[in-house]
Formats: structure tokens, C-alpha cells, sequence
């Protein structure tokens, strides 16, 4: 019997539901259009809620696979997958989109058919990134997500919209092109074994790549992840792109975007040359470290919100990365989660600076002071989201930062001790930021009668706080299907006896 | 190979009776009366296409010169839909210049009728003599619009350019008799073969001389000189169809002499062609950045393509044969889209040729600066379209070669080529235009034209199984 290929569906709604909206007639019956592109999300979010419902927490494999033949010719097939690492993405993916929908309803104007239809369109493309289990599938999706998020930040930008738009794509392009000769060379050995060519993933897990081969693809790899994540010094794409994308491009791109960097990490990069990883571990993990510290330092002496949660994005991944690097159970399990937690608190601070910049078009935080008496609510939720995203026990952030530093710990005290003071700083900057803006007499009369939240703003705004909650309080729900998840990858890490890669590659 | 009489050169009759009947037709035509002569053309296309379909699998030749095998079957198909194509899109770019219609289409058609000479004929002689059908027909065609200056220019350069690579094509082939005693390629390779292990001089020589004929008429670095200054001259639906059928005949022909009978010589040329394919994609793009007029920038970006083309032929294994064709196919489909939509944007007064002249296209006919979009992202070679696979395809042939370089060159071009494709992108989308309304109506025909290039692209792109399996199933037969 076959079973509904969910997978499939989650990835095909939201496409469907951006051709949908093509044949809406009236082009600015605007409400209409935003109502459909919201509903279609919702759904595509019930879709990934009864995945994450249906899955069984138990099992290290794959789940729901579904293989079609492509270019059978050299083994690339239509093969999509879940397993506990990609799992919560998805979900999360489904969550944040239409949050970001929403956050577009007062601001976005202008063109907003073709707006809702890249932002259904990105999603169909992330959610494909994170699904694919194989090479050329995942190379697809991760090239073809570049176009709608090109748009929306070309086109629903600030001021300097088009420099940041070219600057993303552009960068992104630029690794992950080595990645895909990275991904020939590694088919093209597969080539020679006894089940002929292929690009699926399970099959090249298994595959023995020469440790020299390994060390260029795995630079290939990484260069592409670095970028993505991005990690120092590749970084520059990002406080660009962050400040220029509307709102619910930010959103999405903090949400989402930058968690397809580390996640390629750990599915592709580590597992697929677990030498060349083991070598380069060390290394990824100082540009952790320094982007953590940098980051961090960074962000505080920024005049504008946007751009310092920005800065701060660069810092709390660098903690995402530091995990991945030790290569041991807290370590990536907190990656994991970390990837979740800032994907919300980030995405809930770029929806409040999006609120505010609606309200006084301007970020800066110069231009506040003392909200915390004009609009009580929507401080209050902000108060939540910093402390969430200075990761504070009892909320989300904190669960990530903890297994990370505990796992880095165990395999470098020094790295740990350096991004242990990222934890102080971001308290530092984000505490600092939000006294600047709520706290103290409202200075700028302007500030005096900015209306509190509306309605709509609360629905994208309860949902991340309950979520920071739920995500602090109960980590075991999320990190049950993980764990497994984690061991195999790390099974197929330390495959091969690190201290003979060493010789091998010196 | 069966000696099949007349049948191999069935679809290139097809194409020149229609040009003989249009010819006809413009002589009859009374001052003033619309003909549509056009369709002509179109009739001669189908029966081209269904000759192509008939002969498919069975190996014909005539003359012994002239084979249909798969593999130049299969070009005569790319060229038919070149041809068809360009036809449709003629229309806006005939009456606003107001070129002589009954020439304009048998000229096109004379000139495909060579193409598909070239890309079948299994002979030296032939070879250039196909050439030079193909080449006159297209110099004449650069030049149709003779009240313009610039389009003169365009084709006297081209002239004297083509007619000077025509002369080291045929030294080549002098050369090439020379040593082997022969101009049909079966002989030249078996006498090759039979003595490859110490090639004299002047087979080194007669290899290099056609190395350069051939270069010119693909339009690679160092050879590319003419290719702006024409494509730019040329009316723009000419230009649509010479960057791409041109390129289809010539680079047919290229593999099957390299490729076939200088197949033993590969050591020698090969790294000489790696320097070339390098070259053409560096310089293709990197001078495209540059540009501010659309069409030389397409012309650069198909100076460019040219380069991806030989890193195929480079590679010489059966991936890279079959990457050829397919990548003839979708370039032909993506290339003529886009001149597509520049030609029908231009206008009587204004050329609208630059690239800010495309501010706010988003706004005033949002469908054409979609379509153009297809066509760009997938000349920059992004995924799903059509353009990302056969990009991908010739990576993955030089990959398996054992061509790491010339592929991290290809990759990091294509980097580069987005920046120019995105700066249309860019004026279509995100600047507003300062004067809206300037763009003509689009005919229906050209429309359709590019609404079906834009299918093919999408469909290349996310189906190409079927295409793919085809243009390697075209190469068994000759290599």
C-alpha cells in the first residue's frame, strides 16, 4: 500500500499555494491575497506538526522516505527524508513562516501578490534543503532558495535594498558552487563501486573518500556552510542583508536561512569526511570562537537595532558551530537545539524591531528611550524574547548554550572558556540595548503616543514566547527524537580512528 | 552506415524548398501586400522535424558525405527549433526596421539549411562548404538593415573576419589531405590512428589551423573579436538566431572533427583547447560585467557560453560528447528567449538598448520581465531551470576527466555571469522607471515564442531525463 508521502506535500503546498495565488484576478484585493498565502502556511504548519506527531522519537533512520528516479542515468533520484536533526527544522520552517506573513500585513504594500508568493515559494525551496537526501535534490533547493529571498530583499527592502540583494546572492553563489564540484567529485567516486553511480546520501555515507580527496571536499563543504551560517570571517553578506530585508525577510532569514549552514555541517560535511573533520575541527572552532567574541562585540556598539541583532545572529551561531566542532553528544545535541532556539528568539526580535520601525520609521536605538510606559505590552514581550535570546534558565536559549559550552568543555576547555564570555557579552549588549530603548524618561515626543500591540502583532508574538517557554521548560520533548539522530551521525564521525587520519594527512 | 540514397539529406531540402518558395513568393508579391511568408518557413521546419524523426536510429548517409546518424540528427533537431523560434520572433523586429521580408526569411532559411549540412557532413570539404552557405546567408542577414550604419559595420567586420577564418579553415583541410591523403573524417581517422604515435609537423599543423577555423566560428578567446561588434549590428532577431544556430552547426562540426577523427591526436590538442575553453569563459564574463548595452552583454554572455561548450568537448569522455548536445539545446532555447525580449521591446525611436532603458519593466509588462528573468537566471545557470542542469552536466564531465581546474573556472564564471544577468534583473525589478509606456505592444507570435522557450527551459530544468538519455543515445553511433 502506499503511504501519503508527506514530505512530498509539505514540500509542494506552498509552491501550489503561490500558483494559487496567481489566480487570484484582482491583484489588489490585498486582503485576500494575504489571507490565502497565511491559510496556505497554516496548513503547511499543521502539515509539519503531524509529521513532527507521527514520527517515532525512538528511530535513528530516516522516516517518510520517498524515492523516485530522476536522472536515473547517474543515480539522482527525488529522495526526501526526515530524521531527528532535520525534523524540528522543518517544523520550524512551517512555524516561523507565517509568523513572517503576518508581520507583513501592515508593512508590506506594494506588490503584495508577488510578495506572498516568494515567501511560499522560500518556504517550499527551505523546507526541500532540509528533506533532500540526495546531493543533487539538496544542491537544487539550497541554489533555488536564493532567488526569492533575493527579491524580497531587492525588492521590499530598505534603502540600500539592491547593494544587500546583490551581495546575498552573490556571496552564497560563490561557495556554494565549489560545493557542487564537491559534490561531483564525491558522486564520481561512487562511481566505482559496485552499486554504480550515485548521489544518495545513505549510499555515499558509506563510501571510503581518500583522506586527500577528502580534504578538498571537505573545504568545499564548508566554505559553501561558512558562508551560509555564516561564520567569521564570512560574515559581511549578513549584517547587509539582515538591516536592507523587510521584516519578514529577516525573519525568515535569521529564522531559517542561516540554520542551512550548520545544518549542512552536520548532515553533509562532518559525516561525509569525517577526516577531513576531524582535522578541521579545531579550525572551524577558532572562527567560532572569534565570531562569538566578535559578534558580540560588535553588536554593542551599534546605534541600530536591526543591525545589532545581526551582529548578535553571527555570535549566537558561532556557539552552533563551536558544538558541531567538538563532535561529541552534548556538543551537536546542543547545536541542534541551539539552531531552534535562536531561530525563534532572533525571529522574535526582528518582528518587535520590525514593530517599532513601523511605528517611528527609524531603528535606531538613539531614537527611543522609555517605551516601557507608552506601550507596556509589547516591552513586556520584548523583555521575554531578550532574555531568551541572552539565554536566561528557564527559557529556551539557555538549554542550547548549556549542552554546547558542556560538550566543548569535554573536548577543549580553551575554546569553552573563550565562548563562555559570549554568553556574558550578549547579556551585555542585548540588556544594554533594551535599557537604552524602554527604560528611562521618554525622551522623543514622537515616542509619547505609539499606539501597543494590535491584534495582529499578538498573534505573531504569543506564539515565539510560548514556544521560548515550552522550548526552556520541557527540552526533553525536543530532544528526544534528536538524540538518536545525533549518535548516528557521530557513529559515522568517528568512524575512522582520528589519530591515523592525522598521520594520513600530514 | 547504409548507403540510403537521397534520404540523409531529406530535412536540409525540407528547409531550402521553403526558402526557394519564399523567394518565389517575394518575387510575386504585389507592392504593399502583407505575405505571410513566414509560415512558409514553418512548413519547411515540420518537415524538416519529421524527417529527423523518421531517419532517427537508421544510420543513413548519401553521397557518403552526409550521414544522419543520431548524433547529427539530433543537432538538426536544436536547429530546428532554433529556426522556428527565430522565425516567430522576427515579426516586431521586420516591421520596425523594415526589412524586406521575402529575403529576410529565405536568407534564414538558407542559412539553416547549411547549419544542418554542417552539422550532418561526414567530409572535410563539405564541412566547409556548409560553412560557407551558412556564413554568407548570416553575413547578408547581419547587414539587412542598410540604412543603418552600425549594422553595416557590424557585417563588414564580420565579413572580413569569417572570410579570414574560412582561410585557415582551409589551409587546415589542405594540410589535412596532405597527411592523410583524404578529406572524408572516417579515413583521416583510421590513417591518424594507424600512425599516432609520432604526428609530424605538419599534421600538428593542419590540427591547429582547423583548431582556429573552428574557434572563429564559435566565437572563442582569441577569436572572438567580431562577436559583439556583430551581434550587436545585427537586427536582434538575427542575432537571436545566429548566437545560437551558428554556434549549433559550428560546434556539431567541431566535435565530430575532434572528437572523431583527431580523436588519436587528443594529446596534443587538447590542452590547447583547455587553454581556449579557460580563456572564453574568463574573458566572456569578465568583460560582460562591463557592459552597459543588453545586447553586447549577451553577446559577451554567449561568448562565454561558448567557453562552457568547449570545456565539454575538453573533456572527451561520453558525458561531455553528450553534453554538447544538450547544452546546444538548452542554450538555443534560453538564448533566443532573452534576445527574444529584447527584440521585441525595441522600438522605432528609441533602440531601448541599454540596460537602465529596462527600469520598472515590472510594472508596465510584468509577464515579459518574468520571462526575461527565466531566461537570465537560467543562462546564469541557477536551478530549476534548464540552464543549471546543462551547466552541471558539463562540470560533471570535466569532473570525471580528471578537469578539476577548468571546472572550478566554469563555476567561479558563473559566479561572475550572475552579477551581469542580475543587473537586468535589478532595472527590471527594483528601479523605478523614470518613463513608463515606452515599450511597444508585443505580437501574439513572438509571444507565444517565448512563452514556449520559457516551457522549454522550466521543462529542461525539472524533466531533463528524457532529453538527456536522447542526446546520449545521439553519440554511440560516431565516437
Amino acid at each position: 500500500m502506499m503511504t501519503f508521502p508527506i514530505l512530498s506535500a509539505i514540500v509542494a503546498l506552498p509552491a501550489l499555494g503561490a500558483a494559487l495565488l496567481l489566480l487570484i484576478r484582482d491583484e489588489h484585493n490585498e486582503g485576500l491575497i494575504r489571507k490565502t498565502a497565511l491559510v496556505v502556511s497554516v496548513l503547511v504548519f499543521a502539515e509539519t506538526v503531524l509529521l513532527a506527531w507521527q514520527f517515532n522519537p525512538a528511530s535513528a533512520d530516516f522516516q517518510f522516505v520517498e524515492r523516485h528516479a530522476w536522472i536515473p542515468v547517474f543515480g539522482i533520484s527525488y529522495a526526501v527524508g526526515v530524521d531527528g536533526i532535520s525534523l524540528w527544522l522543518v517544523v520550524l520552517t512551517g512555524f516561523l513562516t507565517p509568523i513572517a506573513l503576518l508581520s507583513a500585513w501592515e508593512s508590506i504594500h506594494r506588490k503584495t501578490r508577488a510578495f506572498c508568493m516568494m515567501v511560499l515559494l522560500l518556504e517550499s525551496a527551505m523546507i526541500g534543503v532540509f528533506v533532500s537526501i540526495d546531493l543533487f535534490l539538496f544542491y537544487v533547493f539550497w541554489d533555488a532558495m536564493l532567488i526569492p529571498m533575493y527579491f524580497l530583499i531587492g525588492i521590499w527592502g530598505y534603502e540600500r535594498r539592491i547593494y544587500a540583494a546583490v551581495k546575498f546572492i552573490l556571496y552564497t553563489m560563490a561557495g556554494s558552487v565549489l560545493m557542487l564540484l564537491a559534490i561531483l567529485g564525491v558522486a564520481y567516486l561512487s562511481s566505482t563501486t559496485p552499486g554504480g553511480y550515485t548521489f544518495d546520501l545513505l549510499r555515499l555515507y558509506e563510501l571510503s573518500v581518500p583522506a586527500n580527496l577528502q580534504f578538498w571536499f571537505f573545504l568545499a563543504f564548508a566554505l559553501a556552510f561558512a558562508i551560509k551560517v555564516p561564520l567569521f570571517p564570512f560574515h559581511t553578506w549578513l549584517p547587509d542583508a539582515h538591516v536592507e530585508a523587510p521584516t519578514a525577510g529577516s525573519v525568515i532569514l535569521a529564522g531559517v536561512l542561516l540554520k542551512m549552514g550548520t545544518y549542512g555541517l552536520v548532515r553533509f560535511a562532518f559525516p561525509l569526511f569525517p577526516v577531513a573533520a576531524a582535522y578541521f575541527a579545531p579550525y572551524l572552532a577558532a572562527l567560532a570562537v572569534i565570531g562569538i567574541v566578535y559578534g558580540a562585540l560588535v553588536a554593542m556598539v551599534q546605534p541600530d537595532m536591526k543591525k545589532l541583532v545581526a551582529y548578535s545572529s553571527v555570535s549566537h551561531l558561532g556557539f552552533v558551530v563551536l558544538g558541531i566542532a567538538a563532535m561529541n553528544t552534548q556538543g551537536v545535541q546542543g547545536a541542534v537545539y541551539q539552531m531552534l532556539n535562536h531561530g525563534v528568539s532572533t525571529g522574535g526580535l526582528f518582528l518587535i524591531v520590525g514593530m517599532l520601525s513601523d511605528r517611528r520609521h527609524t531603528r535606531l536605538i538613539a531614537e527611543y528611550g522609555g517605551l516601557k510606559k507608552v506601550m507596556p505590552r509589547l516591552v513586556a514581550a520584548f523583555f521575554i524574547v531578550t532574555l531568551s535570546s541572552i539565554g536566561l534558565p528557564g527559557l529556551n536559549g539557555f538549554v542550547g548554550e548549556f549542552l554546547i559550552l558542556l560538550g566543548a568543555f569535554a573536548w577543549n576547555p580553551r575554546f569553552a572558556a573563550i565562548a563562555a564570555t559570549g554568553v556574558v557579552l550578549s547579556a551585555t549588549y542585548m540588556l544594554w540595548m533594551f535599557q537604552r530603548v524602554n527604560y528611562g524618561p521618554v525622551t522623543n515626543d514622537q515616542n509619547a503616543s505609539l499606539p501597543d500591540l494590535r491584534p495582529r502583532e499578538w498573534l505573531q508574538l504569543v506564539p515565539i514566547i510560548v514556544m521560548a517557554v515550552l522550548m526552556g521548560v520541557l527540552p526533553n520533548v525536543f530532544l528526544r527524537p534528536i538524540a538518536p539522530a545525533v549518535e548516528r551521525m557521530l557513529d559515522l564521525v568517528h568512524s575512522e580512528a582520528p589519530s591515523q587520519i592525522r598521520a594520513e594527512l600530514r | 552506415m547504409n548507403p540510403g540514397g537521397l534520404s540523409a539529406i531529406v530535412p536540409m531540402a525540407c528547409v531550402t524548398a521553403a526558402a526557394l518558395a519564399a523567394m518565389t513568393a517575394e518575387a510575386f508579391r504585389s507592392r504593399g501586400e502583407r505575405m505571410p511568408i513566414g509560415p512558409l518557413g514553418l512548413i519547411g521546419f515540420i518537415g524538416a522535424a519529421l524527417s529527423v524523426a523518421l531517419l532517427w536510429n537508421r544510420n543513413q548517409a548519401s553521397f557518403g558525405m552526409v550521414v544522419a546518424d543520431n548524433f547529427g540528427l539530433f543537432t538538426t533537431g536544436v536547429l530546428v527549433v532554433v529556426g522556428v523560434l527565430s522565425l516567430a520572433i522576427s515579426e516586431p523586429t521586420l516591421d520596425r526596421e523594415r526589412l524586406p521580408r521575402g529575403e529576410y526569411y529565405a536568407l534564414m532559411l538558407f542559412a539553416t539549411a547549411g547549419m544542418m549540412l554542417m552539422a550532418t557532413a561526414s567530409d572535410l570539404l563539405l564541412i566547409f562548404l556548409a560553412l560557407e552557405i551558412l556564413s554568407l546567408a548570416v553575413y547578408v542577414l547581419t547587414g539587412l538593415r542598410r540604412d543603418s550604419p552600425s549594422s553595416a559595420e557590424a557585417a563588414f567586420k564580420y565579413f572580413l573576419l569569417g572570410a579570414f577564418s574560412s582561410a585557415f579553415f582551409l589551409y587546415g583541410i589542405a594540410f589535412t589531405y596532405g597527411v592523410t591523403g583524404s578529406t572524408r573524417l572516417a579515413d583521416i581517422g583510421t590513417v591518424i590512428a594507424a600512425r599516432a604515435m609520432s604526428p609530424t609537423l605538419l599534421q600538428l599543423a593542419s590540427v591547429g589551423l582547423l583548431l582556429v577555423g573552428f574557434a572563429f566560428k564559435v566565437s572563442a578567446v582569441p577569436f572572438h573579436m567580431w562577436t559583439p561588434d556583430a551581434y550587436e549590428g545585427a537586427p536582434t532577431s538575427v542575432t537571436a538566431f545566429m548566437s545560437t544556430g551558428v554556434k549549433a552547426a559550428a560546434f556539431a562540426a567541431f566535435a565530430r572533427v575532434f572528437l572523431a577523427a583527431f580523436e588519436p591526436l587528443r594529446d596534443e590538442w587538447s590542452m590547447l583547447v583547455w587553454g581556449i575553453a579557460a580563456a572564453t569563459m574568463i574573458m566572456g564574463t569578465v568583460v560582460g560585467v562591463a557592459q552597459t548595452s543588453v545586447k553586447r552583454m549577451l553577446a559577451y554572455s554567449s561568448i562565454a557560453h561558448g567557453g562552457y561548450l568547449l570545456v565539454a568537448i575538453v573533456s572527451a569522455n561520453d558525458i561531455g560528447k553528450s553534453a554538447v548536445l544538450f547544452y546546444l539545446l538548452t542554450y538555443a532555447v534560453t538564448n533566443i528567449g532573452a534576445f527574444g525580449v529584447v527584440a521585441v521591446l525595441e522600438d522605432a525611436e528609441r533602440p531601448n538598448d541599454r540596460i537602465t532603458d529596462y527600469a520598472g519593466l515590472w510594472a508596465t509588462h510584468p509577464g515579459l520581465a518574468v520571462l526575461m528573468t527565466i531566461f537570465l537566471l537560467s543562462l546564469g545557470g541557477f536551478p530549476p531551470f534548464g540552464g543549471f542542469i546543462a551547466k552541471w552536466y558539463v562540470f560533471n564531465a570535466a569532473v570525471n576527466a580528471g578537469y578539476n581546474w577548468l571546472a572550478v573556472i566554469g563555476v567561479l564564471t558563473s559566479v561572475v555571469s550572475v552579477f551581469f544577468y542580475l543587473r537586468i534583473v535589478v532595472m527590471m525589478y527594483m528601479t523605478p522607471s523614470d518613463n513608463p509606456a515606452r515599450f511597444p505592444a508585443v505580437p501574439r507570435m513572438a509571444a507565444a515564442a517565448l512563452i514556449v522557450s520559457a516551457i522549454l527551459v522550466v521543462y529542461l530544468g525539472i524533466l531533463p531525463t528524457a532529453i538527456l538519455n536522447l542526446a546520449r543515445a545521439s553519440i554511440a553511433t560516431i565516437f
